[in-house]
């Protein structure tokens, strides 16, 4: 059945946009932010090999563990901080309501 | 000078297949990449991993894909440059082309098709300030010749495979090595990551964990980093060599500049035939955009499709496109 649920994303302007994203459609953070057309390049697609959809998580509940490629590619970014994840690696679940994320500046 | 029809730029699945479309449409093709291998990111980012939506193969592996692409192109004798980056695009006064690489080869073409996917693959850089006042002047984002750090002092950054291979061959090469890494462990191979830290153990390389270089100092030529240990008071220490080593990431590169209509790194075409703003230049594959565009391979090579019948006007002035059927014609070696 079809859940709706909120994700707040701060923009690389600051300016603050809440998004709703399907969790019935297995999408990721990125694909969404992508869908509402805010600045992600995720040049890769998806496969946590290029880093340009960067997020910093702020608010959010319980995530998705981090896999090996995720967790390999953030510890050799160099902006990255204790809270960083890859928003394509981020698929939407019920648990991330409120999720509040900050796009980092490569994004 | 090499001399063709059709000048390919990108050597990944949807480059491929235009040599196959323009082959049977007797167009000859050279295809330059900057990658050392032809499948672009399929054989050099995901080769193992399975792909699943190629029509007629409910399975095949992206590094099986392109064997398969090359043996489907061989009957046209495609040439290759590998290994170096297309930076210049010279138009000629008759309308054809002269594309000119990194390392200075020159390929006289009438078409160029760029199917550039991701684009080229360039280092990233730290956000440092007056980091890039220094490149060539003692920060280096590659190890081109080791012999540049003999008995010198060097700073690696970053925690990948990279940053740990170029640590232990340097520390045996240079004066001092020092490695900053902003994690507490490696995850790159475990082998490189033990040997790191043993030779840390024995003094060989200085290895700075939980660390960050926050700047860079020098006068004309890099002197000293700043580096900030466990967020302790930052000290300095002294360098003639700075090598940040954070991965590689897709930029579009020189083709920027090539005065071609851009729409957030990706060239606009028209989806008639895939042709860019400029006459004679089309653009196929993940680099292009258009309303409805879908990044997918199998989109790149019915666009290939479309593209190699535009350019055959070109190549072909006064004869007349007919579509042939391979099954029907054969493939009729070129």
């Amino acid at each position: 059945m079809e859940e709706l649920i909120k994700i707040i994303v701060e923009t690389q302007d600051g300016e603050r946009v809440e998004l709703e994203a399907p969790t019935d459609m297995g999408l990721s953070v990125m694909e969404v932010m992508k869908a509402n057309e805010l600045n992600v390049p995720a040049i890769c697609g998806g496969m946590a090999i290029c880093a340009t959809c960067h997020v910093e998580v702020l608010e959010s509940g319980e995530l998705p563990e981090m896999n090996d490629d995720e967790a390999y590619m953030l510890e050799t970014l160099p902006h990255a901080t204790a809270t960083s994840r890859l928003s394509c690696q981020l698929r939407i679940s019920p648990e991330m309501d409120g999720l509040v994320v900050r796009l980092k500046p490569e994004a | 000078m090499l001399t063709t029809d059709i000048c390919i730029v990108g050597a990944g699945p949807v480059g491929l297949f235009a040599v196959f479309e323009a082959g049977l449409l007797k167009m000859r093709c050279h295809v330059i990449d900057a990658l050392p291998i032809v499948g672009g990111q399929l054989s050099e980012i995901y080769p193992k991993k399975p792909i699943y939506d190629i029509p007629g193969f409910p399975e095949v592996l992206a590094g099986d894909l392109v064997k398969n692409l090359e043996k489907q192109i061989e009957p046209f004798h495609p040439t290759f440059t590998l290994g170096e980056r297309v930076e210049h695009l010279h138009k000629q006064d008759d309308g054809s082309f002269i594309v000119e690489t990194s390392e200075g080869t020159k390929v006289a073409c009438k078409v160029v098709v760029i199917a550039g996917g991701l684009g080229s693959f360039e280092p990233r850089k730290p956000a440092i300030e007056n980091l890039e006042t220094f490149e060539g002047k003692g920060v280096n984002y590659m190890v081109r010749d080791p012999e540049t750090f003999r008995s010198k002092k060097v700073v690696i950054a970053g925690g990948g495979d990279s940053a740990l291979d170029w640590a232990i061959f340097l520390a045996g090469v240079a004066e001092d090595l020092t490695l900053v890494h902003r994690g507490t462990s490696f995850r790159g191979a475990p082998e490189s990551a033990q040997k790191v830290l043993s030779m840390a153990e024995e003094g060989q390389i200085k290895l700075l964990l939980k660390s960050n270089v926050t700047d860079v100092h020098g006068n004309g030529k890099l002197n000293a980093v700043t580096v900030l240990v466990d967020n302790a008071t930052p000290y300095n220490i002294e360098v003639d060599y700075f090598i940040p080593l954070f991965g590689l990431v897709p930029k579009l590169g020189p083709i920027d500049a090539w005065g071609l209509e851009l729409d957030k790194s990706a060239i606009v075409v028209n989806t008639v035939d895939y042709s860019t703003n400029i006459p004679g230049v089309y653009a196929i594959g993940d680099i292009n955009t258009y309303p409805g565009k879908l990044k997918l391979i199998l989109c790149g090579f019915h666009e290939a499709a479309l593209m190699a019948q535009s350019a055959y006007n070109i190549v072909y002035p006064d004869k007349k496109f007919v579509l042939k059927y391979t099954t029907v014609n054969g493939i009729q070696e070129l």
